[in-house]
């Protein structure tokens, strides 16, 4: 008999069972429909936890407030929908320019403007480009409940081991499905490197290059001057033309040259493969369910799925146009992770979107007809 | 009646010093110096020519954004 | 009154001066505001490693950027988020803003009045300039109607809020106003301020001579000592302002402590709220 925690619950729920898991101990966010689970169950939880749930006045406010308590040494997370985060865009540089690990979930919604609470996949070139400046960011895609779960661990990790904002996208369907999710505690839990310099040496940002600087908390005996503008070592404003290049590289370099730590992908039925079907997040259900239908009929079709959305797998997404006829690239959207596709793939294989943005879910039988047409 | 005088309050006596590399001259411890310690140089230049006029309020202090002036206290010469 | 502390002494514990001469203006009121808040904060006896600055954009965020202090400089308009958020995950910190009167109150003004309806424990100084400096002079939320600016060079044609009756009708528990002209005064009001358990607001008056007083030389001058002394001759105490017309004071600063109550704070309701959650007390 599995005596491990096994529960039955939705994917914003699993969510917090996983924050939690992974050490979060503050949580601020503002209602907004399909995340708002995510806020109604963290009320509960954080302070049984010995945490803290801030329900802030606007969504610019819950993420500053998420920067602030990670400031002082806890970890944080924040929730919301698409249009949140074209709020919070500010704010996500901002803790991209201070190095202030965080975890944003965006629970997907239709859009653009007020839009509909529908299932939709419509965020995923937002994660990667929607604050202004160049940068580089880790996004996450869960396509289960159980992942809801794994991934915001992950996520919480990746964000302290690297000290970026770490985007995790569900959807409206996922955020509301319930399945069976077994919540084990997690293999390691990652925490920002804390300085082992004395404090009169310690500078606020010592780090170059593809380094990791290490973050004391504020409250001594390590003094700090974090700020958001173009900085030196030490925190001290500059408008020096190296430094420049120097900071905004470093910002990239350091997590670009970790690729093993984030890279995540699931390979199903690829070795002998024609045709491969590239997604991510919910629609990966219907393309496992397409791919068995196709495989019955005789077509050696697998699934390519990038459950590390950014950075994006390049290197693997070549490699695999090398050695398949057709990609088929079904996204409830019209066509975001296509772009990167066909992008890596340079004309070495034909690609095949299929594109839906009704507010439904795209059903096994349209990609299988999608397969079957370029098969 | 006889009348006790009282034993006046002593008087303190200061050395004030500007850094020049932070005045900016922007004056303000000369117009609000209560004991006329200052004159104002070229450009502005905030020069201490009454010092023995110093009674180590310390206002200059307070009021140089630049934190460019110190008041030592010092023993009457 | 207490005298005022040796200079020497506070450029020894909290100066660093590695950054000086200072990025402002000569005669701007940022530097005056910077000297009278580390007397306070030196007179209030906290160890300095426990206090935490969180600025806004504006001149004034750079004060923090000469002493030895932790200091998070963020968005414009957002330091009441972020300052929530560092007090409520480490209520062991004296959190502190720095904003300006554009910061606090145009793009800010949402968070500023919702920190001060959750009664934290910060306290936030807002440089009130009555214009945006930084930015070369635009008008903003506490320039006087018919002021010029740049953005306003036929005369200002809205009204100004009133940033103590602001933060108080917000329900801020501590609101004061004090100049840099009185800046003794202004010392005792910022110690008070940050020893003060819940929100603090003090708003303090000073010149920026470049973007102000230049566009409004006849009413303010044009240099710090003369605004300084434009500030001196239209401020009135509170005990003083309560004695007359309201005709008479029309238009002028009023300065002194509004509000210094005692009410229940933020990190304190929160901790009560994680007791009952550990009780396992709650209505779901």
């Amino acid at each position: 008999m599995d005596n491990r925690n096994v529960r039955f619950i939705e994917g914003n729920e699993a969510v917090v069972e996983g924050a939690i898991a992974a050490g979060v101990r503050f949580f601020a966010g503002y209602p907004i429909t399909p995340a708002t689970e995510i806020a109604e169950r963290m009320s509960y939880r954080m302070p049984q936890e010995g945490g803290t749930y801030l329900q802030m006045e606007d969504e610019i406010a819950s993420l500053s407030a998420v920067i602030g308590a990670s400031v002082g040494g806890v970890k944080a997370m924040d929730a919301t929908s698409g249009p949140g985060i074209s709020l919070k865009n500010e704010t996500l540089g901002f803790a991209i320019a201070t190095e202030v690990p965080c975890v944003i979930v965006n629970v997907q919604r239709t859009g653009p403007g007020i839009g509909s609470v529908t299932m939709a996949q419509q965020d995923l070139m937002q994660a990667r480009w929607g604050s202004h400046g160049d940068y580089t960011l880790i996004t996450m895609a869960p396509a289960s409940v159980q992942e809801c779960y794994d991934l915001t661990i992950r996520a919480v990790n990746l964000s302290e081991r690297f000290r970026i904002p770490v985007i995790l996208l569900l959807d409206t369907f996922l955020g509301h499905l319930s399945e069976r999710v077994v919540l084990d505690p997690p293999l390691e839990i990652i925490t920002r490197p804390k300085p082992e310099v004395d404090p009169e040496d310690y500078l606020t940002f010592d780090a170059e290059g593809t380094d990791i600087p290490a973050m004391a908390d504020f409250g001594g005996p390590y003094r700090s001057k974090i700020i958001g503008n173009m900085h030196t070592k030490a925190g001290g404003y500059t408008r020096d033309p190296e430094i420049f290049e120097s900071l905004i590289t470093h910002w990239r370099d350091k997590v670009l040259s970790r690729k093993a730590e984030y890279t995540d992908i699931e390979r199903v039925m690829l070795e002998d493969a024609r045709v491969a079907v590239v997604t991510w997040g919910s629609t990966t259900r219907s393309v496992k369910k397409a791919i068995r239908m196709a495989r019955a009929e005789g077509i050696r079709v697998g699934l390519f799925r990038p459950r590390t959305v950014w950075p994006f797998p390049e290197q693997e997404i070549s490699e695999l146009s090398e050695s398949v006829d057709h990609m088929v690239v079904p996204e409830m959207n019209l066509g975001q992770m296509l772009v990167e596709v066909e992008r890596w793939s340079r004309s070495r294989c034909g690609i095949h979107p299929v594109n839906q943005v009704s507010g439904e879910a795209i059903l096994p039988d349209r990609i299988l007809e999608k397969i079957k047409e370029v098969a | 009646m006889v009348t006790i005088p009282k034993k006046p309050a002593p008087v303190r006596h200061g050395k004030v010093t500007i850094n020049e590399k932070w005045c900016k001259r922007c004056g303000i411890c000369v117009e609000f110096c209560a004991e006329k310690v200052f004159e104002r140089h070229e450009i502005g230049r905030p020069v201490p020519v009454k010092q023995k006029n110093c009674r180590v309020c310390r206002m200059c202090e307070v009021y140089c954004p630049e934190f460019a002036i110190i008041v030592d206290e010092v023993e009457e010469s | 009154m207490a005298r005022l502390k040796a200079h020497r002494e506070m450029l020894d514990k909290y100066l660093t001066t590695d950054n000086l001469p200072t990025a402002w203006c000569p005669g701007c009121g940022c530097g005056i505001v910077a000297q009278a808040l580390v007397r306070a904060m030196d007179g209030t006896g906290i160890d300095p490693d426990k206090f935490a600055f969180v600025t806004g954009i504006g001149c004034n965020g750079f004060i923090p950027r000469y002493f030895r202090f932790n200091e998070l400089h963020v968005l414009h308009g957002r330091a009441p988020g972020y300052a929530t958020g560092l007090k409520m995950a480490r209520p062991d910190l004296t959190v502190i803003t720095i904003q300006g009167d554009g910061d606090l109150a145009a793009i800010g003004g949402n968070h500023f009045i919702h920190a001060a309806r959750r009664n934290i424990d910060i306290t936030t100084i807002v440089s009130n300039n009555f214009i945006f400096g930084r930015t070369g002079g635009q008008y903003g939320p506490t320039t006087f109607y018919q002021d010029r600016a740049s953005t306003a060079p036929y005369g200002m044609p809205e009204r100004p809020f009133d940033l103590c009756r602001l933060g108080e009708a917000a329900g801020a528990t501590f609101v004061a106003r004090g100049t840099v002209y009185g800046v003794v005064r202004l010392i005792d009001i910022l110690q008070k301020a940050i020893l003060h358990k819940g929100f603090s607001l003090v708003e303090a008056i000073t010149p920026c001579p470049t973007s102000y007083g230049r566009r409004n030389p006849e009413k303010a001058g044009t240099s710090g000592s003369e605004m300084i002394k434009w500030i001196r001759e239209n401020s009135i105490s509170l005990s003083k302002a309560n004695r007359m017309r309201p005709a008479d004071i029309e238009g002028k600063i009023i300065t002194g402590i509004f509000a210094e109550k005692n009410e229940p704070e933020c990190t304190d309701e929160y901790e009560k709220i994680r007791q009952k959650a550990r009780a396992g007390l709650s209505s779901v």
